[in-house]
């Protein structure tokens, strides 16, 4: 048991774009700036190193390299021109942490209050890890998680503490 | 342990990921209204021991406002609903009477005008 659950490294190479509308409304046009298709209820669509979230019914969060983001930015600025909408670079007020590991999900079973076995491969889910707010969702190997940048090293101590070696959940 | 459904989200969310919102409802009384009416909107609360309509936010999820039924004793949940709706929904209020037949709604059936849109 001396090995750790997962492997924590934080991700320092993301934009996120914050997306508020009435999706309904402006779907299509988001999915035609962001070259993305719209996401269904806490779930997530993806497109090369695209991924979009679904965060409430109105409210979306496109998660791409920082390389594309101010492309992005100013498409979906220019596609919604006009609506009543808001499309806001994030990318500072957050933090991101790769959980990747054999038992990623011991680790944020620790943390959140979710059914991680009910979670669908393409599932978005917003909750929480110990006392602040966070969001996460499946990749490769594991799960991205993002919270505020203000609690990052909470975030960092929590993620590090929870993936400790000799401290399972399975049955021994 | 408390887990509503979040009508908004769909998701099963536990008590500790909501914001409880008190009793749900409540008919506002503001400017213009009587001391009588201001006092009871602002302090009287029915707080029984049984069937209760309750408002509770989705806080560390999709952030939304809505209402459950549910058990004060019992903490049994009969269900979640919109907080658009002027009354519990006829779904609610049926999913209470197959557990509490004895129970019937303390309110009037309102007109559909004065139902709210989302
Ligand atoms: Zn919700």
């Amino acid at each position: 048991m001396a090995e750790a659950l997962a492997h924590i490294r934080e991700i320092t190479d993301l934009g996120m774009i914050q997306i508020r509308a009435d999706l309904t409304e402006a779907g299509a046009a988001i999915t035609k700036a962001a070259a993305i298709p719209l996401p269904g209820p806490t779930s997530t669509t993806t497109n090369g190193s695209r991924r979009l979230c679904w965060m409430s019914p109105d409210e979306l969060l496109l998660v791409l390299p920082q390389a594309e983001l101010a492309a992005a930015l100013a498409e979906l600025t220019t596609a919604l021109a006009g609506q009543h909408v808001l499309v806001l670079d994030v990318s500072d007020m957050r933090a991101a942490f790769a959980i990747e590991g054999g038992r990623a999900d011991q680790v944020l079973a620790k943390l959140s209050p979710t059914d991680l076995a009910a979670m669908p491969a393409d599932g978005m889910r917003r909750s929480r890890a110990a006392q602040v707010a966070c969001g996460f969702w499946r990749q490769e190997g594991g799960f991205v998680l993002i919270g505020f940048r203000s609690v990052a090293d909470y975030l960092r101590g929590l993620l590090d503490n929870a993936a400790r070696a000799g401290t399972g959940l399975d049955p021994r | 342990m408390l887990t509503l459904t979040c009508p908004c989200c769909g998701i099963r969310a536990e008590e500790t990921e909501l914001a409880p919102g008190g009793e749900a409802h409540l008919k506002r009384f503001g400017p213009g209204a009587s001391d009588e009416d201001f006092e009871s909107y602002l302090f009287a609360r029915k707080n029984p021991k049984g069937v209760h309509f309750e408002r509770w936010r989705h806080a560390y999820g999709c952030g939304k406002w809505f209402l459950a039924a549910r058990c004060t004793a019992t903490l049994e949940v009969f269900g979640t609903y919109k907080a658009q709706n002027p009354h519990p929904t006829p779904e609610i209020v049926a999913a209470i009477r197959a557990k509490r037949p004895d129970w019937t709604p303390d309110w009037t059936e309102t007109s559909p005008a004065e139902s709210l849109t989302e």
